[in-house]
């Protein structure tokens, strides 16, 4: 009896390794070695921030392309990127470290609200619907897409400002909020010396009083900045200053003139003396105010199905 | 204009159509069948449900306030409706601890640990009542007998015993009850299950208030009806007549009232008729080869778990396809 | 049997107040706003500027693409300004502010009452004359009605359909327009078929508008090939697909325009807008708009400038109720919610609904029961629970193989919802984010 159970299972055994061993040896693939290689270095949170479809999709490209130029993994940066080149034997491009950063400062103090929105909490369906709480239809509307998308847990939204704010320390600039978010607010931008950058915090397109009104954190394209600085960093379109990260040198003076406030400085040590306008520096400075590029804010248009009455 | 108004996407109005709503509209065409069973089985009846139910609905609540940490949502009725169709489901001489076991598992493990109700996979009730059946057989399938004279007996525990229809014929005895006591419910059983007249008048509440379709209970009483018929036609001698399937045991009960579970059922109509058929055809098999004399609580557990396999696979019919 | 559509479908209450009310004119206002997108496609350019005199009927901005439609003035005066206003969207938008000076008319519009039913306009000619007066979809999709009525090269048109269901609760403008200028609207039909090159013409009421029915038919028996066809009350009936199958039994395939069944469906409005268009040489710049809600003092149709603001038609019909709390561009379904009565009144703007606060504020959701009344009302046969998911979850490729991109946004689903799901805000976002998925793809 037990030596019939035996064989039997035994027979059975061997006919399922059999079956493995060919299915292995038939279905297999043939893949680069490379491309696992790469994977390996890669620090896998698949948050497709590189433009691929996960950390795979990016080993493979790379393995791919003729050179590393333009590809980045924006969580590992440079010193992985620089592993990747050793493992395939091509040059490195070297990018600077990047910080995401939500261009508005339009607190719930500073931005009135005007209706109530009672629709599902979610940036992408009240954009679509229309401009949003407060009179300001460019500003951060603080139903956290943006957290939501963010792999990484490194933005929130602050229950107090009712805003995105980025932890730097945990963002890696993959660039999921950029993407998630429906107005345009957040921009990935050079993190700067010593993490220290300077940006307009607001993207508001409307005329100076219009926008004003909304908001009395705004941006209302007075152009002072612009003229202020020293180094042709600052443009101003569509009633908004930009800060071009490549051009600025840090040196503070359009924070100093800023009417509203709008122009926000980061990680800067306490200045010495008092600046001409002693309350420029905002309250809500501390973590993430942002500056801001005119990008196109594109209400998305829903096409409606022709339903009438 | 100065005025803060509301701002939401369309539609502006709503049905008036709540969860509440459909679960309360259940239990009202329970009633019928309920009075049935109280004119039959008496206290025991009473005590049975009312037992069922209050444990239900405490277990939800502790588990939702405490485990689940969220707010209780006792008050829609699904608690009330899983303690009534598991009190339908055990004879009416059940000890109170063995209901109160039941209805902690329908709630804690077969709806709460799924996520509550909307996320389970079976029904609640039915996962209760398997329970029931597999730990305590012995308990679980001596019906009290059922003494036509007297209405509202106060008997509990202590109720003379007796087999229901499928037991005997499971057993091969020849004399069964006929057609009209099983249409009335003069004949032994779990107490919800017996009348089959009442069930149908629940059956026609719920169509008339659009809570459920006709899809599943019609499809699993028709194919048991075939199946069953094809069966007696082979050989009459061994199997039953189909008339006395689709009126024994708890087939009315399951297919109108267990079957039809918002939550364990398919969406599309033709999802739903599926899911009917496969009901059937699993009840018949194990009534008619099993060794179980009732298969209808497991048959509608065996496909709870393809509920969600057939929505993947089931569409809707869409607009403009052929 | 009367006819409708097939596939699911709901009734709301339909809570008619004005209807019965007469058409009344209302005085031009002191400034109009008169946006520049008034229609789905491209905004139309400005042809005139700050200072310019303007008379009703000018034209102030011509069609900026295809897919576009002229803009004309609904007042005569002066222009203030071009800026930015905030309109229907939600968003500001370029328009044109005219201050009000009399009323002085262009002198090629025919003012009489009179009723012009000879036409010896061409097709083409025809068609030339609707898009010069701007006539675009009226019951609320605003899609340039010239752009219709030609068809795309391999399509015939056999057949148009006269949306006259109003199947949206609350609403009466198209309605009343019917029994008001009947005769005009089967002049208009009959234009639109020579436009079109066909000979039948279906008008379809919904049965809760019998006295239009019996009217229309009445007058309908001078006009050869064109047949009033009561139907079946029934939500989404004035959706474009559901109106072709219900009148037809045809339905439109997915991702196929109403013309690959051979049918040309305008709005009652619109055929109304096209016989003052060609017959009166009268452009597009004033219509019928339902001022009603249930505390509402006069619920009105109101014949109105285009660029009015809301707040003037809210006055005239009694003034805001205290207890307001939504103002609807449109009607309960598929109207839009307006952030403020200072909006001007759109070429799509077929009613304004004000509802209480009580009826404005949403109910709790719960967890979907999978109960499937929203499979079984979706009149596109689609499964409105799955397609939220999909888009919760961001699974956009199930969301595209479920055929996200086939609804039509008519609510039925979240209206019917028992767990008060807002499905509807979702598969609006899914559908928006599978279309540029698709046609990132083609690109």
């Amino acid at each position: 009896m037990i030596l019939i159970a035996v064989i039997s299972l035994g027979a059975i055994g061997i006919v399922g390794a059999l079956l493995l061993y060919v299915a292995s040896k038939k279905f297999e693939v043939h893949e680069d070695p490379r491309i696992g290689q790469v994977q390996e270095v890669l620090p896998g949170a698949n948050c497709g921030g590189c433009g691929y479809a996960g950390c795979a999709g990016f080993a493979g490209a790379c393995v791919k392309a003729d050179s590393l130029d333009g590809m980045l993994c924006p969580v590992g940066g440079a010193p992985v990127m620089a592993k990747i080149a050793t493992i395939l034997g091509k040059e490195a491009s070297s990018a600077e470290p990047k910080v995401a950063v939500v261009r508005c400062n339009g607190t719930c103090a500073a931005r009135p609200r005007t209706n109530k929105f009672d629709g599902v909490k979610s940036c992408a369906v009240a954009s679509s619907l229309y401009g949003g709480e407060t009179n300001c239809t460019f500003g951060c509307l603080g139903y956290g897409d943006c957290v939501k998308a963010c792999s990484f847990d490194a933005i929130h939204i602050n229950p107090e400002t009712g805003l995105a704010e980025v932890d730097e320390d945990k963002c890696t600039a993959c660039g999921a909020c950029v993407k998630a978010c429906p107005k345009n607010v957040i921009e990935l931008r050079k993190k700067g010396p010593k993490s220290r950058r300077i940006f307009v915090s607001c993207v508001n397109k409307d005329k100076g009083a219009v926008a004003r009104k909304a908001c009395a954190n705004a941006c209302i394209g007075c152009g002072k900045c612009a003229k202020e600085c020293p180094f042709g960093a600052i443009t101003v379109e569509n009633n908004v200053a930009y800060i071009d990260y490549n051009k600025c040198r840090m040196c503070r003076k359009c924070v100093a003139v800023c009417p509203t406030g709008a122009i926000h400085e980061l990680n800067f040590p306490p200045r010495k003396e008092a600046a001409p306008k002693a309350d420029v520096e905002k309250p809500v400075a501390p973590a993430e105010p942002v500056q801001a590029k005119p990008v196109e804010n594109t209400a998305t248009e829903v096409k409606k199905e022709e339903i009438k009455k | 204009m100065e005025k803060s108004l509301y701002i939401s996407p369309s539609p502006h109005i709503h049905g008036g159509d709540s969860i509440s709503k459909n679960m309360y509209g259940v239990l009202i065409a329970l009633i019928p069948a309920f009075l049935v069973s109280l004119y039959y089985f008496g206290l025991g009846a009473l005590i049975v449900t009312l037992v069922s139910v209050v444990s239900c609905v405490l277990f939800e609540y502790l588990i939702q306030k405490f485990i689940m940490k969220k707010e209780p949502t006792i008050c829609d009725g699904s608690a009330i409706l899983t303690g009534v169709l598991l009190a339908f489901n055990v004879p009416s001489n059940l000890p109170v601890w063995i209901i109160m076991l039941g209805a902690l598992f329908a709630i804690g493990v077969a709806k709460m640990s799924f996520g509550g109700l909307g996320n389970n996979i079976f029904n609640p009730a039915l996962a209760g009542r398997a329970f029931l059946l597999i730990s305590f057989p012995a308990q679980m399938t001596t019906w009290p007998l059922v003494d036509a004279t007297s209405a509202f007996p106060l008997t509990y525990t202590d109720a003379e015993t007796g087999a229901t229809v499928l037991s005997l014929l499971n057993e091969g005895v020849k004399e069964l009850p006929s057609y009209t006591s099983l249409l009335i419910g003069n004949h032994g059983g779990s107490l919800g299950e017996v009348s089959a007249i009442a069930l149908l008048l629940g059956f026609a509440y719920m169509l008339w208030k659009k809570i459920i379709t006709w899809h599943v209970p019609v499809t699993i009483i028709l194919t048991v009806f075939a199946f069953t018929g094809i069966m007696h036609l082979v050989n009459p001698e061994t199997y039953a007549s189909p008339f006395l399937h689709i009126l024994s045991g708890g087939l009315m009960l399951g297919a109108i009232f267990m079957a039809t579970d918002y939550v364990t059922s398919p969406m599309t109509k033709k999802g739903m008729v599926i899911y009917a058929i496969g009901i059937g055809l699993l009840t018949s098999i194990i009534r008619l080869f099993g060794s179980y004399p009732e298969g209808m609580s497991f048959a509608i557990l065996i496909m709870n778990s393809l509920t969600p396999l057939i929505n993947a696979y089931v569409k809707p019919k869409h607009f403009g396809e052929k | 049997m009367l006819k409708t559509f097939r596939i699911g479908g709901i009734h709301p209450p339909e809570n008619k107040l004005s209807a019965g009310k007469k058409i009344t004119a209302l005085a031009a206002p002191k400034q109009v706003i008169i946006p520049l997108s008034q229609h789905i496609g491209a905004p139309a350019q400005a042809v005139v500027k700050k200072g310019d005199v303007v008379k009703v009927g000018t034209l102030l901005a011509k069609a900026g693409g295809f897919v576009s439609a002229n803009i004309h003035s609904s007042v005569s005066g002066k222009v203030n300004k071009i800026d930015n206003a905030l309109d229907t969207s939600g968003y500001r938008r370029p328009a044109i502010y005219i201050d009000v000076e009399g009323d002085e008319w262009e002198e090629s519009i025919d003012r009489s009452d009179t009723l012009v039913k000879e036409c010896n306009l061409s097709s083409k000619e025809i068609i030339d004359k609707i898009a010069a007066a701007g006539v675009v979809g009226m019951g609320g999709a605003t899609f340039p009605t010239q752009v219709k009525l030609l068809p795309p090269p391999g399509n015939k048109a056999e057949i148009v359909i006269v949306n006259a269901v109003e199947c949206e609760p609350y609403l009466t403008a198209d309605h009343e327009l019917m029994l008001e200028k009947g005769e005009q609207i089967l002049v208009g039909v009959t234009l639109l078929m020579k436009a079109a090159n066909v000979n039948k013409a279906v008008i379809g009421i919904e049965n809760n508008k019998p006295d239009a029915i019996a009217h229309m038919t009445k007058l309908a028996s001078a006009y050869p090939g064109i047949e009033v066809m009561p139907l079946k009350v029934k939500y989404p009936q004035g959706g474009e697909k559901q109106l072709i199958d219900a009148v037809t039994s045809r339905q439109v395939k997915s991702g196929a325009l109403p013309i690959s069944v051979g049918a040309i469906v305008q709005n009652v409005g619109t055929v109304y807008a096209v016989y003052e268009a060609v017959q009166k040489n009268k452009p597009l710049f004033e219509r019928v708009v339902t001022v009603t809600g249930k505390a509402v003092k006069n619920p009105s149709n109101f014949l109105v400038r285009i660029g009015t603001p809301i707040s003037n038609l809210i006055e005239a019909a009694g003034g805001l109720p205290e207890n307001t709390g939504k103002i609807i561009g449109g009607g309960p379904m598929m109207g839009k919610a307006l952030v403020s009565a200072e909006v001007p009144v759109g070429k799509g703007s077929s009613g304004v609904l004000l509802m209480t606060e009580v009826e404005s504020v949403r109910k709790p959701m719960h967890d979907c029961i999978r109960c499937a009344k929203c499979v079984s009302v979706c009149p596109m046969g689609l499964n409105p629970a799955f397609l939220m998911r999909s888009t919760v979850y961001q699974k956009w490729d199930l969301a595209e193989e479920d055929h996200i991109q086939d609804c039509i946004e008519c609510g039925s689903c979240s209206y019917t919802c028992p767990a008060n799901r807002p499905l509807l805000d979702h598969i609006r976002i899914g559908k928006a984010k599978v279309l540029g998925i698709i046609r990132s793809r083609k690109s």
